[in-house]
């Protein structure tokens, strides 16, 4: 299938750019949300610039192996099998304390 | 060479030998060791004067191995005899014995016996590495040697804080005329590249350097020599030094240890001879000191402390000898020095003992009767030291007054003053100690006793040659040869002699006389017939007088005190401030940084995951910035 | 860059757009689940964004997993949880503006790493390399290894959530007690 060769009119570094911007909008998401559930769900927002990240490189060096988009793949793997047992373990502290709320889990200060 | 190793080798085999195993041997052992192994070297030395008187030149030289090499020149450890050294040598041993032998006696019931006698050997050792060294090296080694045997006899007995004090005054003083003797010591080096004294003496003799090189080296030379041979202004150790035993007075601080500052001079006179400003700079020091001393001692009422500052005048007679070129005259007068010093102090010591450790002349008298033998042998020290006419006193002194006149008429008047108070003083002493009254109601005059013969045998040796020692160097107007003088004048070759007419001999003859006559006139009318005793109040010059003319208590002023200030502060400083800031001070630092450092770990999720964030940031600009 | 900002291609401009405001949405919500959806629709943006760079199967896979099984999970776990905007917790206006700092500073850094960088030529790629048939022939031969250990992976995660949901005998049951 023919496709828009998208870098014939971008550079690398719009890409760049707003793979940066969603990353720091993730992280300014994990600091300040207090529910567990959108924390890991602003985790996963990050792990997605990056992939976007990897797939923009491996077009833009021409790579004959597709490296990014295998890099990307296990990603995707880490991420889910993260994201299950992240729940798993909310859920689990939800049936203890009967909340989500992170600032509550501070039971391993001095 | 078996000569010198005899002679320097049996002290300090003395020294090992008793320091080891003297505790366990009796004492009668251990003293006559000691005395032996001080008294043979005499007798070897004894023995050389022959070789010696033959041949001008000749000398025993003897380089045990080189100590170490320096700009590739050699310093080495090596002796020689000749008549110079021969002549101090025979001085050390032989008065030395005296003292060894009379202090088996003295030091009977010490404890510390065995360690006395090897001190003194080991004194005896270091005196004789300095006399029969043959190049600065050697000398310097004595020196400090010497020093260091003072330091531990003054302070023998330990458990008194005041005589480790005096001790310890005395190290110190001495060390502060060291230094100005090894800045003179590096310059010689530095500038003539050798420090044998033969080496020395040509260099200086055949090139001409700068006259303020020579004076400025003789000038240092000298402070070492006013450090050791208490001359002003470092002279205050030795009246403090009697803390020391009364042998110890009489060995180091009369005979001989005060004697290597004159020594030293004495082997270097081609350099002071070139040196005009030098000497002229050691006559007035002398002279000042002979003068100051003999005012002291006048007043002084502790019988050992009179004849420590008449051991000081009469060293500052030396000194004007030296500083009026007469060398040779001066070593004549260190040898009649060392006959009636170590007499008096002997005697003194016999007084001492006799009356039970009681030292102030105040409460003595009448001691003519108790002690005999102390008393004739003490009046024969007496009159040699006060110059009566044909006494060992009288030509030493006469010869010393005679070349000062011939070089000025102001310092023979200071000098013939002082002569005058040294014959008060002495025989103010001895009036009162020996006749009038008994005073002293501690000790029964029963209990007075004459000393035993092992302290009387030294004592009646010491007087023969006080009295007829004077006849080794007879003047010229009696007789023209056998003098010391001309025995000594192929090793010092400079005699500054300006010849003085025959009448003007006569009436500085006459006037020594005259000087002696008054000082005995006086004091036998004051203390002998108006029985005065000297009493605690003085009033005005006399007070001042008495009180040392408050020296000692300018130097703690001026220099004392404002050390020990410095050294509080430093303490102050070191221990308050670093102490209390670094070590006391990082606990309570510590606590406070932990108890900031325990709120980070609250456990809270969104705390660490914002340090976390945070960190990363902060590497990531750490990386961008600097690399 | 903001001069050439609407030099860009139209596609690329929109999907960024879309992207990014979702991403906002996402972390700004009261309501949980208007988070989740957001986030759904953004995983639609950047599987376009996929498209373009010539990753098809890519954004394929992006869609079914991420957006099909991974966001689903964490509405059921909303779902159970009967979390909604009542019971969300809020934070200090002091967390926010800390966070907004931390944020921009990382921005600010990663963006000052690039500019001191340089970047490569651009290497055109193959049409096609996006497609499933490559890729899976890339992963059946090169990185076959890391294929088999994800899946050991997943199992790991399998049974561990699966032993972390079970209920103890003695805990009572969430259905039972409701919303208590």
């Amino acid at each position: 299938m023919q496709l828009l060769n998208i870098f014939k009119s971008l550079d690398i570094s719009h890409y760049i750019y707003l793979s940066t911007v969603l990353f720091s909008i993730g992280m300014f998401g994990v600091l300040f949300r207090r529910n567990a559930i959108v924390l890991l769900m602003c985790i996963e927002l990050m792990l997605n610039a990056v992939n976007l990240l990897m797939v923009a490189f491996s077009e833009y060096m021409g790579d004959a192996q597709a490296n990014g988009q295998m890099f990307v793949f296990f990603i995707m793997v880490v991420a889910a099998a993260e994201a299950a047992v992240g729940l798993a373990i909310i859920v689990m502290v939800y049936r203890n304390t009967r909340k989500t709320d992170v600032s509550f889990l501070d039971s391993l200060k001095d | 060479m078996s000569n010198l190793l005899i002679i320097l080798g049996f002290p300090l085999f003395g020294f090992i030998f008793n320091g080891l195993v003297g505790k366990y041997l009796p004492k009668s052992v251990v003293g006559s060791i000691a005395s032996l192994m001080v008294a043979i070297p005499f007798f070897v030395a004894f023995g050389m004067i022959g070789d010696l008187s033959n041949d001008a030149q000749y000398s025993v030289n003897w380089k045990a191995y080189t100590f170490l090499t320096l700009d590739n020149i050699p310093l080495s450890v090596s002796f020689t005899i000749d008549r110079l050294s021969v002549w101090m040598t025979l001085i050390i041993t032989g008065v030395g014995a005296l003292i060894h032998l009379y202090s088996t006696g003295y030091m009977k019931n010490d404890e510390g016996f065995y360690k006395f006698f090897s001190y003194l050997n080991f004194f005896i050792f270091n005196m004789l590495l300095l006399v029969l060294g043959s190049n600065f090296l050697m000398m310097f080694f004595g020196w400090e040697g010497v020093g260091l045997c003072s330091y531990l006899l003054i302070g023998f007995w330990y458990k008194n804080v005041e005589f480790g004090k005096a001790a310890r005054k005395a190290f110190v003083m001495n060390r502060i005329g060291d230094l100005g003797l090894l800045l003179g010591l590096y310059l010689i080096f530095s500038k003539f590249h050798t420090l044998e004294y033969s080496e020395f003496s040509n260099q200086i003799a055949a090139g001409n350097h700068s006259d303020n090189l020579l004076n400025a080296i003789s000038i240092l030379l000298f402070i070492g020599a006013m450090g050791k041979s208490a001359q002003i202004p470092l002279y205050t150790w030795l009246p403090d030094a009697m803390a020391g035993p009364t042998p110890v007075s009489a060995l180091i601080h009369a005979a001989t240890m005060v004697t290597a500052g004159i020594y030293l001079i004495i082997r270097n006179q081609i350099l002071f001879a070139l040196s005009p400003f030098a000497t002229e700079f050691i006559l007035w020091i002398g002279l000042a000191t002979a003068m100051l001393a003999a005012l002291i001692g006048l007043k002084q009422t502790d019988i050992k402390k009179v004849l420590a500052y008449s051991t000081v005048s009469q060293l500052g007679f030396m000194f004007v000898a030296l500083g009026v070129g007469a060398y040779s005259t001066a070593l004549f007068h260190l040898t009649t020095h060392a006959f009636f010093k170590a007499l008096l102090f002997l005697g003194a010591g016999s007084v001492i003992h006799g009356m039970h450790h009681e030292q102030d002349m105040r409460f003595m008298g009448g001691l003519k009767k108790k002690m005999p033998l102390t008393y004739w042998t003490f009046l024969a020290g007496t009159l040699a030291i006060s110059g009566f006419p044909f006494f060992s006193g009288f030509f030493s002194k006469d010869e010393i007054l005679a070349a000062t006149y011939s070089h000025g008429l102001i310092p023979y008047i200071l000098l013939l003053l002082s002569a005058l108070l040294t014959g008060i003083y002495m025989f103010r002493m001895f009036f009162v100690t020996f006749h009038g009254t008994y005073r002293n109601e501690k000790w029964d005059y029963s209990k007075v006793h004459e000393s035993p013969l092992v302290m009387t045998i030294p004592l009646m040796i010491l007087a023969v040659f006080s009295v007829f020692g004077g006849l080794i160097n007879l003047p010229k107007y009696i007789t023209e040869s056998g003098s010391l003088v001309e025995w000594l004048k192929p090793m010092l070759p400079i005699m500054e002699h300006h010849e003085i007419g025959h009448s003007e001999e006569i009436i500085l003859l006459g006037l020594a006389v005259l000087v002696f006559l008054t000082a005995l006139i006086y004091t036998r009318i004051v203390f002998l017939k108006r029985n005065r005793v000297p009493t605690d109040s003085e009033t005005g010059f006399f007070s001042v007088m008495r009180d040392k003319f408050y020296v000692d208590e300018a130097y703690n002023l001026v220099i004392v005190r404002p050390l020990e200030i410095l050294g509080d502060l430093l303490h102050l400083i070191g221990e308050g401030i670093f102490l209390k800031i670094f070590s006391f001070g990082i606990y309570p630092l510590l606590q406070v940084v932990s108890r900031l450092n325990k709120r980070i770990q609250n456990g809270n999720i969104e705390f660490y995951l914002l340090y976390m964030i945070i960190a990363v940031i902060v590497l990531l600009g750490v990386n961008l910035i600097f690399f | 860059m903001m001069n050439s900002l609407f030099s860009l291609p139209l596609p690329f401009l929109v999907l960024s757009f879309i992207t990014i405001l979702c991403a906002l949405y996402v972390v700004t919500s009261k309501n949980p689940v208007h988070s989740v959806l957001a986030l759904i629709l953004a995983f639609f943006s950047i599987s376009a964004h996929y498209v373009l760079l010539n990753a098809q199967f890519l954004a394929i896979v992006n869609l079914m997993v991420y957006a099909g099984a991974i966001m689903v999970l964490f509405l059921f776990v909303l779902m159970l949880l009967n979390l909604n905007k009542d019971s969300e917790p809020v934070k200090s206006k002091i967390w926010g503006i800390a966070a907004t700092i931390s944020a921009g500073m990382l921005l600010l850094v990663i963006t000052a790493a690039f500019q001191k960088s340089g970047v490569a030529i651009y290497k055109g790629s193959a049409d096609d390399i996006g497609l499933v048939k490559n890729l899976g022939r890339v992963l059946m031969t090169d990185y076959l290894v890391p294929f088999e250990l994800s899946g050991i992976l997943f199992v790991s995660a399998m049974v561990g959530a699966v032993l972390l949901g079970k209920r103890e005998s003695n805990s009572e049951s969430l259905l039972d007690k409701g919303n208590s």
